[in-house]
């Protein structure tokens, strides 16, 4: 495997533990006014994702800057070309991440009413619309020779890019949900149980027609024949275990089926992508590839070096993050936000 | 307004907000740690009180910084697209390990303290403020490598019509990282220093209750150590940095004094009114030798002026103009060279009283302290709108104008949008935070409940709140 088929694969991986830790944080905002009736409630349920949000959404700022540092031109092209959808996803992780902090430091109702319905917000549209950015990349936007995007907002919104949109966000409310469910005891407990069995029967539907859909609108066909392999049904099979699961009531299995049914998603997509990072739609020289978007071999090892120390040390003390959390938010439990 | 223009004042304005919050974070996080650190080892309950009351704050502060940096890391992209085309073998480095080194450090062990005060070991959960303090630290440094590459490239090679990585080490290494991470931190801790000041100072003037007034007087002396330090610091260090800036980019130098000829004697100016157009003096009050000594160390020795320059330039990269704003350099630079002296003064007043325990019935110290919670904010603004500024017309330094960097693909239509979306997004956070800080700043040792409204017993039985 050449550096450049590295880099594509751990920027693969970022996106994946981004929507897999991220995800399960966005489905608890958008979850948030649903099963949540009281004040108390809602606190506890920020709470169950209080500690770990931020060093989530550190998942995407890093695969942010290792796609500006091993392929700037990739880079270039999708912030300036998906110039407006990124200006939401901003502006959305902005009141997010404020609100979480300053939602509970003041008792009027209304200012928490506001931070509330800006966590909401800022947990849905970002759900919704890194569905749709990735769905673009492999669909074809328009990048002319010069690699420059030269389309417009609407450009970004198809049947196949909705689709994709509404299955990550169907996705990341039912892993919320599930994780919901997990880390809190009742009545949000059983709320939760409630939503995942409305919402997983829905993003099962979606996440299976945006694999069909990768076969109808994009050239994943062409290229890779009708055998879909194993990737894109695991990511269904995953889902679908899920289900059976939620019913059984084992939710510890159930999410970690979620995470897989995200996983196999994220490689679903990224394997069709591959080689290329984003596709024309003008004409399939001008896609930007893992090489003609790359950076020098130099930087790519010296980058190598750096991931290949750093990562493990993160891995290792997130991990230890996530254990000294462990237990469920109950009504006794002190809350910090 | 064409979409470089709209371009550059959205870098200008999201990155001095952005830079409002960030030196409070890098300066006041040493004293939380500190402060939690002497609880640890004394036990006593004021320190402990004291890092809740700072360490609110400082979460409060944090918040925000967090969610603007967010926004710096993708407007490379956005806005500047054929800048990031161009140095991304080199620039995107330094941000990929600023996220990968200092970001996730900072975020998860800053969950880890927030939420753990009952759920780790003190020693553990005093690690982890540390560690967050270490985190932030490292994040400017990796940062400002980034921002020295645009000031002085080095480490690279134009090929492949970019500039190529040649030497990580000669990037991460640069002298200029060197001259300017240890004048930022400093800033920053002087930053951190007013902030505890003229906390401090409110509630020494008012406080009757005694836990409180020992409270604010142990933050007080620790304020003003660290500030008179620390000013002192940023000072020296801003001193050797200007030395430096002469040398690698005397352009930028010369426009912070409107130094128009080459001088030899340079006097310095304390007050020019310049016509910019025509490069000259309308008014100027100058005290001769003083650049030269500035410059040199001596009372003699050659200062390059802005015309001179602007012929060598030409001579080097080709007709054009070479000359950034004089007037915003200049005038810029003195804001931030005023306000840190002024800084300087009140932190050695206020380190005289707390030696002597006067500080306490000096009214006027007291009063003075709190709106001079505004000089660092002020300087730090300043400083950064110099040295951007005083890059101009370059974006990298003598490699690529900043013409050149604009996403081409990007309309003047959608940067205004984006330009106005962020500026009431910002300014209707700044009341939040202000809000905010305003309220617990008043608060005092003793912060209000803030359990929910259904449920108040609950709230306030939580009082290890962060």
């Amino acid at each position: 495997m050449d550096l450049n088929t590295l880099w594509f694969v751990l920027i693969a991986v970022l996106f994946t533990g981004f929507f897999v830790l991220e995800g399960f944080d966005y489905g608890v905002g958008i979850l948030l006014p649903f099963v949540a009736k009281t004040d108390s409630e809602r606190r506890r349920v920020i709470n169950t994702i209080g500690p770990v949000w931020d060093g989530n959404e550190v998942w995407l700022l890093t695969a942010g800057g290792a796609i500006f540092a091993a392929f700037p031109h990739w880079y270039a092209t999708l912030f300036s070309g998906f110039y407006l959808a990124l200006f939401l996803i901003l502006v959305a992780l902005i009141v997010r991440g404020v609100a979480f902090e300053f939602r509970s430091k003041d008792r009027n109702p209304a200012w928490r009413a506001t931070w509330d319905w800006a966590i909401f917000v800022g947990s849905l549209l970002p759900a919704l619309l890194f569905g749709v950015a990735l769905a673009n990349l492999l669909k074809g936007v328009p990048i002319d020779a010069s690699k420059n995007f030269v389309g417009g907002f609407f450009d970004l919104l198809s049947p196949y890019t909705l689709v994709a949109g509404l299955a990550s966000l169907a996705l990341f409310t039912t892993h919320g949900a599930i994780f919901l469910n997990l880390k809190s005891t009742d009545p949000i407990r059983s709320r939760s149980l409630a939503m995942t069995k409305k919402i997983g029967p829905a993003a099962t539907v979606l996440l299976l027609l945006f694999v069909v859909g990768t076969y109808v609108w994009t050239d994943v066909y062409a290229r890779l024949g009708a055998n879909p392999g194993l990737v894109p049904v695991l990511a269904l099979l995953s889902l679908l275990s899920a289900g059976y699961l939620i019913h059984q009531e084992r939710m510890g299995w159930a999410f970690m089926m979620t995470t897989l049914a995200i996983v196999f998603s994220v490689a679903t997509l990224f394997m069709a992508l591959f080689p290329r990072v984003m596709v024309s739609s003008l004409d399939p020289e001008w896609s930007l590839t893992i090489y003609n978007a790359s950076s020098t071999p130099y930087t790519l090892k010296i980058m190598s070096m750096v991931a290949g120390i750093f990562v493990p040390i993160v891995l290792a003390y997130q991990g230890f993050s996530y254990w000294v959390f462990r237990h469920r938010i109950t009504a006794e439990s002190k809350l910090e936000y | 307004m064409d979409a470089l223009t709209l371009a550059r004042w959205q870098f200008g304005i999201t990155t001095v907000y952005h830079f409002f919050f960030v030196p409070l974070t890098l300066g006041l996080v040493w004293v939380v740690a500190g402060l939690q650190t002497a609880w640890y080892f004394t036990g006593d309950e004021i320190w402990k009180r004291l890092t809740k009351f700072w360490g609110k704050l400082f979460l409060i502060n944090f918040a925000m910084g967090v969610v603007t940096g967010i926004v710096q890391e993708f407007q490379f992209g956005m806005n500047w697209s054929e800048y990031s085309r161009f140095v991304g073998d080199v620039f995107g480095a330094p941000l990929a390990i600023e996220a990968l080194l200092a970001f996730f450090l900072e975020s998860t062990f800053l969950g880890l303290w927030i939420f753990g005060w009952d759920k780790l070991p003190k020693l553990a959960h005093l690690a982890a403020i540390w560690l967050v303090a270490i985190g932030s630290n490292v994040s400017a440094y990796w940062i400002l490598v980034a921002n020295s590459f645009m000031q002085q490239p080095m480490g690279y090679a134009i090929r492949n019509g970019r500039a190529e990585m040649e030497s990580f080490w000669a990037l991460i290494s640069n002298p200029h990282v060197s001259v300017q991470f240890p004048h930022v931190i400093t800033a920053a801790m002087a930053t951190g220093a007013f902030f505890v000041l003229g906390i401090s100072a409110w509630h020494l003037a008012r406080a009757k209750d005694e836990e409180t007034r020992e409270a604010f007087r142990r933050s007080f002396r620790i304020g003003a150590a660290y500030g008179f330090v620390a000013t002192i610091a940023v000072s020296v260090v801003g001193h050797t940095q200007a030395q430096y800036m002469t040398r690698v980019q005397p352009m930028k130098m010369a426009a912070a004094e409107a130094l128009w000829e080459t001088a030899d004697p340079a006097p310095m100016s304390l007050f020019t009114v310049g016509h910019e157009p025509e490069r000259r003096d309308l008014f100027a009050v100058k005290v001769p030798g003083l650049l030269s000594f500035l410059a040199h160390n001596r009372f003699s020795g050659e200062v390059k002026g802005i015309q001179n320059l602007q012929a060598e330039y030409e001579a080097a990269f080709g007709p054009g103009d070479y000359v950034p704003p004089v007037m915003w350099t200049y005038w810029n630079f003195r804001v931030m060279v005023g306000a840190g002296m002024l800084m300087l003064l009140l932190a050695a007043w206020a380190l005289w009283g707390s030696l002597r325990a006067s500080f306490e019935s000096s009214p006027w110290l007291l009063a003075l302290l709190v709106p001079a919670i505004t000089l660092p904010y002020i300087a730090n603004s300043a400083g950064w709108i110099f040295t951007e500024i005083g890059r101009a017309p370059w974006i990298v330094f003598g490699v690529m104008r900043i013409e050149s960097g604009v996403s081409p693909g990007v309309s003047a239509a959608e940067v205004l949008l984006t330009l106005v979306g962020f500026t009431l997004l910002y300014a209707a956070l700044m009341a939040a935070d202000l809000y905010l800080l305003a309220k617990f700043a008043k608060a005092g040792i003793h912060p209000p409940a803030l359990g929910a409204a259904d449920e108040p017993e609950l709230g306030t039985a939580g009082a290890v709140r962060a």
